[in-house]
């Protein structure tokens, strides 16, 4: 008999998860955010998300979007495929107009259902750097520098370090051995050829918790001039390690999207170990934001404590950005249809690419999404670590925009 | 209790042969056929014709794997790997000349059977532990050249967008068509596998699984037949591999990596080695158990989280209840869920005169 009851028990909980799926309500518009809080990217997304969270709780606690609430339907999906195509369809059942895509290999997987279905995905600093065509991927948008253009600002950030001029100088390129770190090379190599400096490759194999022979080579044998530092997890931490350990300086590295938050930092030991170190953002890194603020005041009015996960700046702000610009689509939509909450993923799509100087006081790149440019421009901005904070060393900038977009519009 | 065992007779070589002999379980087969190719797509919303359409392609996946590790004995730690081998030869097959999903499938299945021969040739020396790191290394050396080969791969991305599966003319786009066509394949694969392990091959993996060396004195050619289910599982996984890449319309290596494998290994080991029914039951559960488990943390986690803290624990109640469950009906029946089915039924049969 006891066989039969736990039977019983599995058969009662499957009954309960049916009939609760089916209640969407209406007068909401309902936004479909994937995570991945338990995966091996959970150190990005248990502070990226509630950022995500924390902007929409804002707008909602001042009345929502022209008067309607915004719901948002998170799901967790380990950064596993299947788990992510299921929390799609999860999403366009309860009529999500928009999808925050979490993950290159899910982006990839969706990129063909997000325009059968016409409901636009976002996939702020991963995903495809070909999908900032907008024309050719219509319903996918970067909205944040892509690969190729944060490997173009790179070479842009050490051309000015290293007095203007890159002829002759040596440029390492520091990645992780994966189709996300590979993606900037072919934007490298064609900067290489113009700019006249030598680049040289190092890939670090997954997990990327090893890269001594890499490093030495890099400080010791091919003597670079600049490190770009594409890695990803804990190989960030490593390589601030390395690189410190065989004399090189930190000042002549800088780090892309993805090796640049304060968990990386402290991974290698905290902000001491770490001076001098530089990163690029793509949304602004540090609390001294007015919509920062603003989150804090709310939680202060409701007599609650700042969630601890607001001092994870880097990847908090990302998380405030994508809803930033979500939340902006969805206004842009809804004054399109004069105050109507019912708004299709279409509507949405041709709100997103009316977004411009949009910048909550600096948190957000001076963007300007377009019918051409979903990525918006692609720009970033380089800080610094300095004392134990992340300082601003450029404004937002971006590099040989040109050569960017010829890329973006071949496709390849 | 609904049926009698007794009192059929066989009197041909063909009702000797039938897969099922029983009446009622022909009945069933029929209740299961009407509902899985009738009600359900029609009256299931995309939703959950798209869970379904996920739970098909990791039916086939495990019946693979079990063939390899339930019934020959052997283990292998590098099934998704198989997988990648099959979807990435189907859609470079489909891309560059063209070719159809009939094409494209079955080439899929074989270019993964090569390659399964060859990472098989282990088992010939080694067992146990020792077998599992071999395939654990076909794993990431399958991984790193796909990786590395912008020919296989088809670029720096790794990823390969494949067109529609197209039968006469007719694209199979929306969740509906998409459940058809998995289905029938899955049908394939379950019948297919039936029939595998209660013929002459079957016998000979079941008999080096419960012991290899008697099973060579008995006459069975062992190396052929480990090298053979090796291949088998392999071409299973390829197949797996090509519907996931029509399913999903791209065949990218990222989506076959090591979780992948240990997940399926899991599949058959809570479903129940060694047998059929327990393969689907394991599939659908590893597939399943999470979003049910989400579902029902959304309903309930509202009584004890509030607001944004929700979601992160939601997350993590998801994967201790995963895990917790996993443990609850191993420590139930080790047997997997198989046995537990059995169980239940086996308490039917008599019921209610059990003595």
């Amino acid at each position: 008999m006891k066989h039969v009851r736990s039977g019983l028990l599995a058969a009662s909980i499957v009954a309960a998860a049916t009939l609760q799926a089916a209640a969407a309500q209406a007068g909401e518009i309902v936004v479909g955010m994937q995570c991945d809080r338990t995966g091996p990217t959970q150190t990005v997304g248990t502070f990226l998300c509630p950022g995500y969270h924390d902007y929409v709780k804002l707008v909602n606690s001042r009345g929502g979007i022209e008067g309607h609430t915004v719901k948002v339907l998170e799901i967790d999906h380990e950064y596993k495929v299947p788990p992510g195509m299921e929390a799609y369809q999860r999403f366009k059942a309860e009529g999500a107009v928009i999808v925050a895509i979490y993950g290159t290999p899910h982006t990839q997987a969706l990129t063909p259902l997000l325009m059968e279905d016409k409901i636009p995905g976002t996939s702020p600093g991963f995903g495809s750097a070909a999908a900032a065509n907008g024309e050719k991927y219509p319903y996918l948008f970067p909205i944040a520098a892509t690969y190729w253009s944060q490997g173009a600002a790179a070479v842009k950030f050490a051309k000015d370090q290293l007095g203007g001029n890159l002829k002759g100088k040596k440029i390492a390129y520091l990645f992780y051995d994966n189709p996300a770190g590979r993606e900037p090379l072919p934007v490298l190599h064609k900067l290489a050829k113009k700019e006249g400096f030598e680049l040289k490759e190092f890939a670090v194999p997954p997990p990327g918790v090893e890269m001594k022979v890499q490093v030495q080579d890099i400080a010791r044998r091919f003597r670079a001039d600049f490190v770009i530092n594409h890695t990803f997890g804990k190989a960030p931490s490593v390589s601030i390690n390395e690189m410190t350990r065989n004399g090189y300086s930190l000042n002549k590295m800088v780090g892309l999207v993805w090796a640049a938050a304060e968990s990386n930092i402290m991974g290698a030991g905290g902000w001491d170990k770490a001076q001098g170190f530089n990163v690029m953002q793509f949304a602004g890194a540090g609390s001294d934001y007015p919509v920062l603020d603003e989150i804090k005041a709310m939680y202060k009015a409701e007599g609650k404590e700042v969630p601890r996960e607001m001092d994870t700046t880097v990847y908090y702000n990302r998380g405030v950005l994508a809803a930033a610009l979500h939340l902006k689509a969805i206004e842009n939509a809804v004054k399109a249809k004069g105050g109507s909450a019912d708004v299709s993923g279409e509507d949405v799509k041709n709100g997103f690419e009316k977004i411009q100087n949009f910048t909550l006081g600096g948190i957000l790149p001076p963007m300007a999404i377009t019918k051409q440019d979903h990525e918006g421009g692609g720009w970033v901005r380089i800080f610094k670590v300095e004392g134990d904070g992340f300082k601003p060393v450029t404004e937002w900038m971006r590099g040989y925009r040109d050569i960017v977009e010829a890329m973006v519009k071949e496709g390849h | 209790m609904f049926h009698r065992e007794s009192g059929y007779y066989k009197t041909t070589y063909a009702a000797d042969m039938e897969l099922y002999p029983l009446p009622i379980t022909k009945t069933a087969m029929v209740v299961i056929g009407v509902l899985f190719f009738g009600l359900f797509p029609a009256l299931m919303t995309d939703y959950y014709l798209s869970i379904i359409n996920l739970c098909a392609i990791a039916v086939v996946g495990a019946l693979g794997l079990n063939i390899l590790v339930g019934f020959t004995g052997q283990i292998s730690v590098g099934h998704a790997a198989f997988m990648s081998v099959g979807a990435y030869t189907a859609a470079n097959l489909a891309t560059r000349w063209d070719l159809p999903f009939w094409i494209t499938m079955p080439a899929g299945g074989l270019m993964a059977m090569a390659i399964g021969l060859i990472v098989g040739l282990p088992s010939l020396r080694v067992k146990g532990l020792y077998l599992a790191i071999a395939t654990l290394a076909a794993q990431f050396i399958i991984e790193w050249i796909i990786n590395h080969t912008p020919a296989i791969s088809g670029g720096v991305q790794a990823s390969i967008e494949v067109p529609r599966p197209n039968l006469f003319g007719w694209d199979m786009d929306t969740q509906t068509e998409m459940y058809y066509f998995l289905m029938v394949l899955t049908t394939i694969a379950i019948v297919a596998t039936l029939n595998l392990v209660r013929s002459r091959i079957g016998r000979a993996f079941i008999a080096i699984r419960d012991q290899d060396i008697a099973a060579e004195i008995i006459g069975i050619n062992v190396y052929r037949y480990k090298l053979l289910a090796f291949g088998l599982s392999s071409f299973y996984a390829g197949v797996a591999g090509v519907m996931y890449t029509y399913y999903l319309g791209i065949a990218n290596y990222e989506m076959f990596q090591l979780p992948i494998s240990i997940d399926y290994l899991a599949m058959i080991i809570i479903g129940g080695l060694g047998s059929i029914l327990g393969t689907i039951f394991g599939a659908v559960f590893i597939t399943l158990l999470p979003v049910v488990v989400r579902v029902f943390m959304e309903v309930v986690g509202v009584y004890f989280v509030e607001g944004v803290y929700l979601a992160q624990v939601i997350a993590q109640m998801r994967l201790i209840l995963f895990g917790g469950l996993i443990i609850l009906f191993l420590v139930v029946e080790p047997e997997g869920l198989n046995k537990l089915w059995q169980n239940i039924r086996n308490y039917f049969r008599v019921w209610p005169f059990s003595h």
